[in-house]
Order: structure tokens, then sequence, then C-alpha cells
């Protein structure tokens, strides 16, 4: 890959922050006091082995598991402390891609670009909302899939208009869960300058979950290294490739 | 003793099955009850529902109407009983068999659709995805299906009732020379406001059944692709007993009332 690692990063807002997150299920401690703050603008790649946590953790972030203790700030607010429809509302700030996309197969791609705008800004005339999604999907390029199904798409084209619907309620904050996975390294290629493109466009902050290096390196202003359930090594990406530690080194081969 | 064991854990998890089912459903109730709410999503649903269902009704209610005029006209001709006819298969069919009959079939067509549906939301993470996008999925999916299942097979029924006896009167002008309108005229003179009560009223009971059972196993679908099917499949299989256990209760309660 040609494109070059991204410079560190010098804002001091922080936007997201966990900390001393524990998580268990049974005996199996997933997550065993992590903590992580992501700065406003910043690229922060997660690295984990499968099965480390990672999942737990971003269902953690956006309310779908209840972590054991711990806090999570979003902006400034404690999730625990957010009624149902506060949650919703801060939910709407945040973009969330999946790993296996996660596109509403009963819906077009029109309909599922329409479906946040519809239920989450309700003053848009129908003009506007056509506008937005267009907009929307030419930024990730796909501007002539938007009458078509999801299953009718490849699935590098499902990862982007995946990308498109967490895109348009211009969130502050996206999280990626393992955006190349499944994908071959020309279509990982594209997703990766999108990711890149997307945020210098939108200036959000992105927490990227993935262990593909080549994504990391581009994309990331710094990478954390999840382990045991902790951090177990946080820095720039030439710092954590060039470090003599077994187990990082092993994240890098 | 082994076998004991898997007895009572059989027994076991069935009521911790019946435990989270009427948990599901008060929270049904719960969510219902409190906006926002999907309207647009309800009759999105009933229009699928009415509409992907009608022919398989109809066909269903007039085969019914037919083959149950066929199988009683030679006994009652025995007994010189045949101008029994009309009001006989109308009370048969509007009070019991037609409720029955359609529900089993909206439970094979509607309820596994809503298991099957869900259960691959639920392993493709479109569930997740609409709850992270701030919006509340059981209201969006569960409720909106429940309800429009609640609302549209009492409809669903009427229409099969309605072509049952059409499909009676037809055989009935055949085989005994009986007008149209003798023999609609004999059917509303036989039906009873004792006979049409109870049978409507239980099948909004049917359509709930259909339709909490449906999300339930769906919404709780697990193990991949594999869960989807048994999601789909236990969504009919259940339902189907619950259907008869109503109707059970539904016929129980209505003879105590009228009698």
């Amino acid at each position: 890959m040609n494109s070059k690692p991204k410079p560190a990063f010098a804002s001091d807002e922080i936007v997201l922050s966990i900390d001393t997150l524990f998580k268990a299920f049974g005996d199996n401690k997933v997550l065993n006091g992590f903590s992580l703050h992501l700065k406003k603008g910043e690229n922060l790649v997660l690295m984990g082995r499968s099965g480390s946590g990672k999942s737990v953790l971003i269902k953690c972030l956006v309310g779908l598991i209840k972590p054991d203790s711990g806090t999570i700030e979003i902006s400034g607010n404690n999730i625990a402390d957010l009624e149902q429809k506060e949650m919703d509302e801060l939910r709407t700030t945040i973009g969330f891609l999946f790993q296996g996309s996660a596109l509403y197969d009963s819906m077009t791609v029109r309909e599922n670009l329409e479906f946040p705008l519809r239920r989450h800004t309700k003053k848009l005339s129908q003009n506007e909302i056509e506008e937005l999604v267009f907009d929307t999907l030419e930024s990730v390029g796909l501007k002539h899939t938007v009458d078509l199904m999801p299953a009718e798409l490849s699935g590098g084209m499902q990862r982007r208009i995946a990308l498109a619907r967490a895109l348009i309620l211009k969130p502050k904050i996206i999280i990626y869960d393992e955006p190349t996975t499944g994908l071959d390294p020309i279509t990982s290629k594209e997703i990766i300058e999108l990711m890149n493109n997307i945020q210098e466009q939108y200036q959000t902050s992105s927490l990227i979950i993935t262990h593909d290096v080549d994504c990391a390196r581009v994309v990331s202003n710094r990478i954390i290294l999840l382990l045991d359930g902790v951090n177990y090594a946080e820095g720039t990406f030439e710092e954590l490739s060039s470090s003599k530690d077994e187990k990082i080194k092993a994240f890098f081969k | 003793m082994a076998d004991k064991k898997s007895f009572l854990k059989n027994i076991g998890s069935f009521f911790e099955e019946v435990g989270d089912l009427s948990r599901f459903a008060g929270r049904f109730f719960k969510e219902a009850v409190s906006p926002p709410f999907e309207f647009r999503e309800l009759l999105k649903q009933c229009y699928y529902m009415g509409n992907k269902s009608f022919f398989l009704v109809a066909v269903t209610g007039f085969i019914l109407g037919v083959v149950f005029t066929l199988q009683t006209r030679p006994t009652l001709e025995e007994f010189g009983a045949v101008a029994w006819m009309p009001s006989m298969i109308s009370i048969s069919i509007v009070r019991e068999i037609g409720p029955v009959i359609i529900a089993l079939i909206c439970a094979g067509r509607i309820g596994s659709s809503i298991g099957a549906e869900l259960g691959s939301m639920k392993v493709t993470e479109q569930i997740d995805a609409m709850e992270v996008s701030g919006t509340n999925p059981f209201k969006f999916l569960v409720v909106t299906r429940i309800a429009a299942t609640t609302l549209m097979i009492p409809l669903l029924v009427i229409l099969g009732d309605f072509i049952a006896l059409i499909g009676s009167a037809i055989i009935e002008n055949m085989k005994g020379d009986v007008s149209f309108q003798l023999y609609f005229n004999q059917v509303f003179d036989a039906l009873k406001f004792s006979d049409l009560m109870p049978a409507t009223v239980k099948t909004f009971f049917f359509g709930f059944a259909i339709g909490l059972v449906g999300c339930y196993k769906g919404y709780n679908s697990k193990k991949g692709t594999a869960g989807v099917g048994k999601a789909s499949n236990s969504a009919v299989v259940y339902t189907s007993m619950l259907l008869f256990i109503i109707d059970f209760i539904a016929v129980f309660v209505s003879d105590l009332f009228y009698s």
C-alpha cells in the first residue's frame, strides 16, 4: 500500500473516554480494567487477537452490553447515567460500521440511508432527504446503487453503503468494527482510503477495531493493543511495529 | 435415572420458556402504550400480512366449505335432514372450524415468516444496527408485528369464513338445487350473536399468539443461520399448540357465558 502513515495527533479534547472497564461472562473475564481516550479528530486503532474482547468493548460503548464496572463517557456524558431517550439521542452522534455491514436487507439502499434520517430529522423535506442520500452515496462512490437491494451488491459495496448509512447523520464519532475483514486486498485498500477521505471531509473522530496491519498503518494516529482485557501497549504505528516485545511484534509480522 | 433427569430438565426448560414468553408479552404491552408510535410500520405490516395471506386464506376457505359440505351431505340425507345443511355448516364454520383452520394456516404463513425475518435480522446484526442508530428495535419490529397480526387475523378469518360459505353454497346449489339467496337466508337465520361474538373475539387472541410467538422466537434467535431455521420452525409448532389451548379456553369461557 502506497499511502503514507498519518502523523501523530495533536488535539487534546477528549470525545470518548473509557475508564477501567470490567466485563466478565461467568468465569471468563473479557475486559479486565481496560481504559481508552479518543481525542477529537483522531483515528485511534484498537488491535487485539480474536476473542480478546474487542467486540464486547464496542458493544459496551454503544450500550448493547452493560459493563460490570468502569465508566464510559461520550461527548462528556456518562452513558450509565442516561435515560433511554437520552441514550438514543447520543447514539445519533455516533456512526457504527458493523463487521458484516448489517444493512437492512428488506430495504433498498435508498431506504437504508433514509431510515435514520426520517427517524431523527423530522423537519427535513423529501427533497432535502433525497439530496442528503445522494450526497452521502457520492462520498462513498456508489450513487448508482440507490435503488438496488443489499443482496444485489458485492461485499465491498455493502461495506461502503453501510459506511454511508453510518455517515448520513453526520456523526462526531465513527466506530469501525473490522472494516476490512472478509474483503479482497484491492477492496480493502479502497475502504481504507475511503476511511481517510471521510475523516478529512467530515472531521470525525474514529475508533477502528482491526487486526489488519495495513489498515492500522495507513489510518492510525495512535494504536492501542488489547491483550488479556487490558491495554497492553499504546503508541504510534512506528513505535509499536519497532518494539522488541514478542507479544507486540506478533501483531506486526 | 438418566431418563428421569432429562424429563425433569425438559419440564424445567419448558417453564423457563413460558416465563420468558410472558416477560416478552409484558414488554410488548409496556412498549405498545408508550410513544413514539410506529403507525407507518404498523400499516406496512398490516398490508403485507393481509396482501400475502389473502389468496391462501381464500383458497383454503373455499376448499374447506366445499369439502365440509360434500362430506356432510350423505349423512344428513340419510336422516332426511338435508334442509339443515346451511345452518349446520354456517355454525360449524363460523364458530369453530373457520377460525381454527385459518389461524393455523396463518401461523404457518405469517408466524414462520416473522420468526425467520427477525431471526435473520438478529444473526446478521441488523437489530443491533437499528438499536445503535437510536431506534428502539422492539418497538419498531416486535410491537408493530404483534399489533398487525392481532388486527389482521380476525379480518382474514372473516374473509375465510365467508368464502367457505360461498363454497358450501355452490355445492348446495349444484347438488340440492338450493338457490344462493335461500342458502344465505338460512345461514343468517341460524347465526346468532352468541355464535359470532365469541368466535370473533377469540380470533384477536389467535392473532396475538401468532405475532407474539413468531416475534419471540425470531428476536431471541441464536446460533447463526441454523438458529434462523429453528426459530421459524418452532414459531409454527409452538403457535399451533397455543392456538388449540386458546381455543379450548375460549370455548370453555363462552360456554359459561352463553349456556
